[in-house]
């Protein structure tokens, strides 16, 4: 015969046994969940609070061969540095889209935007934008025009920038397109607007 | 009036600037780093600045104290007294070679104490080529062997036992290996014969904190890395694709031999090595090589080959059209672009073309140079990135007339590109890169394609031939 207290511990025990095998089963579901979540390597979306400003993109086309004037409207901070860092997050977005003119590898970002001085931009990507970069001259020019156009139309009083990749000096985009100087935003909008003059 | 001659041939002789003697380095080899400083003369020695010597091996500071400079290294307490041939190095007197001085707050000691004084500090011994003002801290040092293979052109092969970095230079008669930061010490004896007549000897010689390794050789020799910097080969430059003489394009091939023109000199017998550098026309440059393999423009299909291939064509057109072209490269070899661009201007062509090929879109893409702002030129020397702003307009005229041609069969592009070596380049300079003609991308392996590119491109050069050469 079994004593009566001992019947109440053990459907005590049980009961506690039951509820923490439901909850491990609940928690192994969220890891799961959130380790899905952690693949996911596409650029954390700008902010989307705050007032949203009329911009010009200048978006590659790879079929065209040249860039295209996009408006849209973004959420713009107050600050000019983390307005060209969400100026140039906004222009990734595109290119990240399956529907892209100009397709970026799955997790290209631009991690930082320095404002130098009055008149130099710095643009610091990620490694996975260069390394997985489509290699060729336009294909790699297209990108470099599409970045520094976007950011001289958009922010008064850029006249140069400069790229880096991972905060680090690179010789070349992805094999082509010289990233070890300075690029003049100037001689870049008149390059691109011949493009578009030739590809009319 | 005889004196005022010399009071004018004195002004004149005032008015030219002295020649600036060579700037005197000492390079230190380390494991932590290589470098080179400045060395100053004081009282017809040689010193260096001791704070700058240490600074890249480890922590160091320096102050001054009442009448003595105090530098602490890492753990290690000195003192150096201005005037004095002894400093104090961890409680020990350590005798110098000659005085020390300050000046400006800046320690400077004698360059041959360093052999004395790094050990104190370090707690290793150093090496140090007195002359040549080398010194070499624990390190080895990189070593090499050379070999030269009997091929058919010739190979000077210089194996090293690490990656080198040398700044190379060829004029007539010899390439020189200048190794500034490469730790490069003697293999064997100082000059090796080769019994070669293109290649006839090397030299070793150490001076002025480098290593200057000198190939000589009747014939322009071009050298190439490999084995990610541990392999230089040098080889004569590639023949002319065909005869250099700048006879007319329709002209046809002579029977006979060309009287001699009169009042020449009678001519040298036929050598097979001439001496004189060649005049090319053109550098025909195939893009990418060795290990940089370009982009994959399939799983197989790499654009080092197909860039390489067009090249070749290219040049075969020009030496049927009697035309003197200089192939860069002409096997799977890497080069730089700096090495492009310096192999490039030392053979002074009226153009230079870097052929490249993409899988993406179709026809093809002239590309001049996308110079960056107005560089500033210093006295004789030409900003290397706006090297080729001068000759921008002939690069243009080119480009255009080969995307006239091309147009013809081919669709085509003219763009300007940040693409080097084109900035780089002291002559009409274009790159084209060549795209499937139907967008199948077997077009760029087929010779049927490769040989109309490059016949439309040839005759286009052809056309303005003339400017071009006026643009030299």
């Amino acid at each position: 015969m079994i004593p009566r207290h001992l019947e109440i511990g053990m459907g005590v025990l049980l009961v506690a046994v039951l509820m923490m095998a439901f909850y491990v089963h609940r928690m192994k579901g969220r890891a799961a969940e959130t380790g899905v979540r952690v693949a996911d390597t596409r650029p954390v979306a700008p902010p989307v609070a705050g007032p949203t400003e009329q911009v010009i993109l200048y978006v590659a086309y790879d079929d065209a061969g040249l860039l295209r004037a996009q408006s849209a409207r973004v959420p713009l901070p107050a600050g000019r540095q983390q307005r060209a860092q969400e100026l140039l997050r906004a222009l990734l977005g595109i290119y990240l889209d399956k529907n892209s003119p100009h397709p970026f590898p799955t997790g290209a970002e631009v991690r930082d935007v320095y404002i130098v001085d009055p008149g130099l931009a710095v643009i610091d990507t990620n490694s996975v934008l260069a390394d997985n970069h489509r290699s060729g001259i336009l294909v790699e020019e297209l990108t470099i025009a599409s970045l520094v156009r976007t950011l001289a139309a958009n922010i008064p009083g850029i006249n140069r920038v400069k790229i880096l990749v991972e905060g680090k000096e690179r010789d070349t985009l992805a094999g082509h397109a010289d990233l070890s100087d300075f690029y003049d935003t100037l001689a870049i909008s008149k390059a691109s607007d011949q493009w578009a003059a030739a590809g009319q | 009036m005889r004196w005022i001659s010399f009071v004018l041939a004195g002004c004149w002789l005032l008015a030219i600037p002295a020649p600036t003697p060579e700037e005197k380095r000492i390079s230190i080899y380390s494991p932590a780093a290589d470098y080179s400083l400045s060395v100053t003369e004081r009282e017809g020695k040689d010193y260096v600045g001791l704070l700058e010597i240490l600074e890249p091996l480890g922590g160091v500071t320096a102050k001054i104290e009442g009448q003595k400079w105090q530098l602490r290294f890492n753990d290690s307490d000195a003192q150096f007294t201005p005037d004095s041939n002894k400093a104090r190095i961890r409680g020990r007197d350590v005798d110098l070679t000659g005085r020390f001085l300050l000046e400006n707050n800046r320690g400077l000691v004698p360059v041959d104490s360093l052999v004395t004084l790094l050990p104190n500090f370090l707690g290793i011994p150093v090496v140090f080529h007195t002359t040549a003002r080398r010194l070499f801290i624990s390190e080895a040092g990189t070593t090499y062997k050379t070999e030269l293979k009997k091929t058919t052109p010739p190979k000077l092969v210089l194996n090293f036992s690490s990656p080198v970095n040398p700044t190379i230079g060829t004029e007539p008669g010899k390439l020189t290996m200048i190794f500034l930061r490469d730790p490069l010490v003697p293999s064997g004896p100082e000059t090796v014969n080769f019994n070669d007549k293109a290649i006839s000897s090397a030299t070793f010689k150490e001076n002025n904190g480098a290593v200057e390794v000198t190939v000589n050789g009747p014939v322009p020799l071009l050298a190439s890395f490999s084995n990610d910097g541990r392999t230089i080969t040098i080889a004569p430059a590639p023949s002319p694709a065909s005869s250099i003489t700048p006879a007319p394009l329709a002209a046809p091939p002579t029977a006979t031999p060309p009287a001699p023109v009169a009042g020449t000199a009678p001519s040298a017998p036929p050598s097979p090595m001439p001496a004189a550098t060649p005049r090319y026309f053109a550098v025909v440059d195939a893009s990418h090589g060795g290990d940089e393999r370009g982009a994959a423009l399939s799983d197989k299909l790499a654009e080092k080959d197909v860039s390489l291939a067009f090249a070749q064509h290219i040049g075969q057109e020009l030496g049927s059209r009697g035309i003197a072209a200089l192939m860069l490269r002409d096997s799977d070899s890497t080069l730089t672009v700096d090495q492009r661009a310096s192999n490039a201007n030392s053979a002074h062509p009226a153009i230079y073309i870097s052929v490249h090929a993409t899988s993406e879109g179709i026809g093809v893409r002239v590309y001049t140079a996308l110079l960056p702002s107005a560089r500033e030129n210093r006295g004789p020397f030409v900003a290397w990135d706006a090297a080729q702003a001068p000759f921008l307009s002939a690069s243009q005229t080119a480009a255009l007339r080969v995307a006239a041609e091309l147009r013809k069969t081919i669709a085509v592009r003219i763009l300007a590109a940040p693409l080097r070596p084109l900035n780089n380049v002291t002559s009409a300079a274009i790159a084209i890169e060549v795209a499937p003609q139907t967008g199948d991308l077997a077009d760029l392996t087929s010779s049927n394609y490769q040989q109309l590119v490059a016949s439309s491109i040839v005759t286009a050069l052809a056309a303005v031939r003339d400017q071009l050469e006026s643009s030299r």
